[in-house]
């Protein structure tokens, strides 16, 4: 009874969301900023504008120096570990340490062009514009620390044109999928690079693609489900919910709708017995069957070791495969991609041990750049899907540690144009005030990056077989430490019990045949 | 003493004996599939069919045994002397045209080793079965305890022991069937209820007037 109402009360509030998500859509704001008289510039800087905004939003930029989208520094509350892009290693880039205004191109700021010191807090130095611009023009430029162009460049033979930014500012609304994905789509690089379940695919997704974000599904955008509560974003690879016993958010919200069950409950089903996987197995693993679907592949291995090769004629090399991905860069080492990626299966609770750099690493084995907590045992773990990525990357064979390679710069260290570990690390981990024994080695290294965008439609979920089954290619057939039915079985159990119903069989076909054979009559009366 | 042609298995007793008949073969031959044995289903399917089977046969098992008590018919399945007897028969009395030792009648219908089997089957294979059966079906109430995880090793493994029993007994049960006086008559006779019986004529008399058994 109390199933049966559960599944009455999900029902009710799904409905509720479906109403009410498209009118979200269409809510017009009851200021108009194409109408205010201190947005129509004309404007010289970025900053500028957010000085602009700052004038009426006067808590904004408060509340944004608080986000990790500004200050990249999260302390993980699981492990107590101070995390963060200048300090926790990935299997992609490396480190943004002494490669900054590349990398802090993504910061949600403007100007941070050392990122051994936090941003300074300068309030105009805050970026509204790259999620609030709904003009389409606005874009940070890849090398400026976070600033837009603000004169024409010539980038790869083209000459790229400085964003209008009176239009932009008076463009500004919710952010939309373009918005966010400005950055997290790239991340690691390029489109698709790093998440394999966030790519530019999704700005404009088909119904098969992202059943909640396309336009003829529930046409959401991220922060539908990543909630913002002044300016702070809710979801985290860091932290991760793995499970989330708070389940619905109406009536009672807890202002953090990235997890499914904020919206589906946790017995979103018909059937019960699918209810009843719920507890064991996150919503990701059978409704995002595979990852990479939106036809941008995403990187699953990344060699830094082969990099900085050159030519006969000292050309650096760079070679494409059939579908026009780099599969060599001089500059960054040999790549291999995929697309509708099946994922691999791990319990999960949430916790995750992440490495930082100058943390002591084993050099013995694969180093695990990020190691999950969980298993069958744990009530807070589920069965959750990853991306598994591969790397080779340089670390110090003596001081154990991964390093700091200089790649970006226009100095005569800088890897990409110099191709010198030597010199490039050199500079990095000088630049970033730690201990390098002169040393380059490479270790093989493995990260897990949980799958949850790219929610298919629900005739496209995984089937019950695709798990419970004997084959080898089962999608769980690696996971340890349960018994699932259709899976696993006790292989002399199994053995003794068909030699018993052979043996049964085989015993009344003798028996039969030896009556046969006698050809008395057997009567009995 | 008379030869009647009596009938000794009630409509329920037959009702009960082919629908449980059915519901073994469903549930044997799914419970293979969810198994991994074979996979002429979808697993999804399999375990659809499974767990219906399963509901029904429970619900028939508890009629059945309301059945059982209140006609007293019960008794039938308690341990008769003369098994030993029973077995010898079955070695070998049956190929060299020895006559069954045993002499069926309307209070003993079953004779010594069928009842033992009978029994074995009612309060050991079909428990076991229907005991497990539960536990697993309602795996999602237990399975936040701290001992889930072997539980349901324990659950599944004991399940399927149950399984292979039964099947081993579905097998020589049926073999067993052509061991009458012709191969299909004890089939015949738990179709249409109706077997040739001794009665004394006491009997007979006593039947003939209350009714309370058809003859014909």
């Amino acid at each position: 009874m109390k199933r049966l109402f559960r599944h009455f009360r999900a029902g009710a509030v799904a409905l509720a969301l479906a109403t009410w998500l498209p009118g979200a859509a269409l809510a017009s704001s009851t200021a108009d900023h194409s109408k205010f008289e201190s947005l129509k510039g004309p404007f010289t800087s970025a900053p500028e504008v957010t000085k602009a905004c700052l004038a009426c939003h006067t808590e904004a930029s408060h509340q944004v120096m608080k986000s990790i989208h500004w200050t990249w520094d999260f302390t993980n509350p699981d492990t107590g570990k101070r995390l963060g892009k200048t300090r926790t290693m990935n299997s992609f880039c490396g480190s943004p340490l002494s490669n900054e205004p590349r990398c802090t191109s993504c910061h949600a700021g403007y100007g941070w062009t050392d990122a051994r010191q936090p941003p300074e807090p300068v309030q105009q130095n805050v970026d509204c514009l790259v999620c609030h611009d709904r003009s389409g023009g606005y874009k940070k430029v890849a090398t400026d620390a976070g600033h837009p162009l603000y004169e024409p460049r010539t980038m790869g033979g083209k000459t790229v044109m400085p964003p209008d930014l009176a239009k932009a500012a008076q463009s500004v609304g919710d952010p939309g999928r373009d918005n966010c994905g400005a950055c997290h789509f790239n991340g690691g690089g390029g489109d698709a690079v790093k998440h394999g379940d966030l790519d530019s695919s999704l700005v404009k997704p088909s119904r098969k693609l992202d059943v909640h974000m396309a336009a003829d599904g529930a046409n959401m955008t991220c922060a539908t489900c990543h909630t913002f509560n002044d300016h702070i974003p809710s979801g985290s690879r860091y932290d991760t919910a793995a499970k989330d016993p708070h389940g619905l958010d109406l009536p009672k919200d807890d202002h953090n709708r990235a997890t499914c069950e904020s919206c589906h409950g946790d017995t979103p089903h018909h059937e019960a017995k699918l209810n009843d996987h719920t507890d064991k197995v996150a919503c990701q693993t059978c409704h995002i069957p595979e990852f990479a679907r939106g036809g941008i592949a995403t990187k699953t291995l990344w060699d830094w070791s082969t990099a900085g090769r050159k030519d006969a004629d000292g050309k650096a090399i760079f070679i494409k495969d059939d579908h026009g991905h780099l599969s060599y860069s001089a500059e960054k080492g040999d790549f291999e991609y995929g697309e509708n990626v099946r994922p691999t299966y791990h319990w999960h609770n949430g916790v995750t041990d992440q490495v930082n750099i100058g943390d002591k690493i084993d050099d013995s084995q694969i180093l695990r750049l990020n190691t999950l907590h969980g298993d069958a045992r744990d009530p807070d773990s589920r069965i959750w899907p990853f991306k598994e990525m591969r790397g080779k990357q340089p670390y110090d064979p003596v001081l154990k540690t991964l390093v700091v390679n200089h790649v970006y710069g226009r100095d005569d260290s800088a890897f990409w144009g110099n191709y010198d570990y030597a010199k490039s690390i050199k500079f990095g981990m000088e630049y970033a005030g730690l201990p390098w024994s002169g040393q380059i080695g490479f270790i093989e290294t493995r990260m897990t990056w949980p799958i949850t965008h790219m929610v298919a439609p629900k005739e496209d979920a995984l089937k019950c077989g695709q798990c419970h089954t004997r084959g080898e290619d089962g999608r769980l057939a690696q996971l340890p430490g349960f018994y699932m039915p259709g899976r696993d079985s006790i292989a002399w159990l199994d053995i003794l019990g068909y030699l018993a119903l052979a043996g049964a069989l085989g015993g009344v076909l003798l028996h039969g045949l030896a009556r046969i054979v006698m050809n008395r009559k057997t009567r009995h009366d | 003493m008379i030869k009647r042609d009596v009938m000794i298995y009630t409509r329920y007793e037959r009702f009960w004996h082919w629908s449980q008949a059915v519901l073994i073969f469903t549930l044997f031959f799914t419970g293979l599939g969810i198994h991994g044995t074979h996979s002429f289903l979808k697993f999804g399917q399999a375990v659809t069919i499974h767990t219906y089977a399963a509901y029904a046969l429970m619900a028939l098992w508890v009629f059945t045994t309301f059945w059982n008590f209140t006609t007293g018919q019960w008794r039938q399945y308690l341990f008769k002397k003369g098994i030993i007897k029973v077995i010898r028969f079955y070695a070998w009395g049956i190929l060299v045209g020895e006559p069954h030792p045993y002499k069926k009648s309307l209070q003993r219908k079953q004779n010594a080793l069928q009842s033992l089997a009978y029994m074995t089957f009612m309060v050991i294979i079909g428990p076991a079965l229907w005991l497990t059966g539960i536990a697993y079906l309602f795996y999602n109430e237990w399975a936040g305890q701290s001992w889930a995880v072997d539980g349901l090793w324990f659950v599944a493994v004991a399940h399927t022991v149950a399984a292979f029993a039964m099947g081993t007994f579905v097998i020589i049960h049926i073999y067993m069937t052509t061991t009458g006086k012709t191969p299909l008559h004890y089939v015949k006779t738990m179709i249409t209820g109706y077997d040739k019986v001794e009665l004394s004529e006491v009997e007979e008399a006593y039947l003939a007037e209350t009714k309370s058994v058809e003859m014909r």
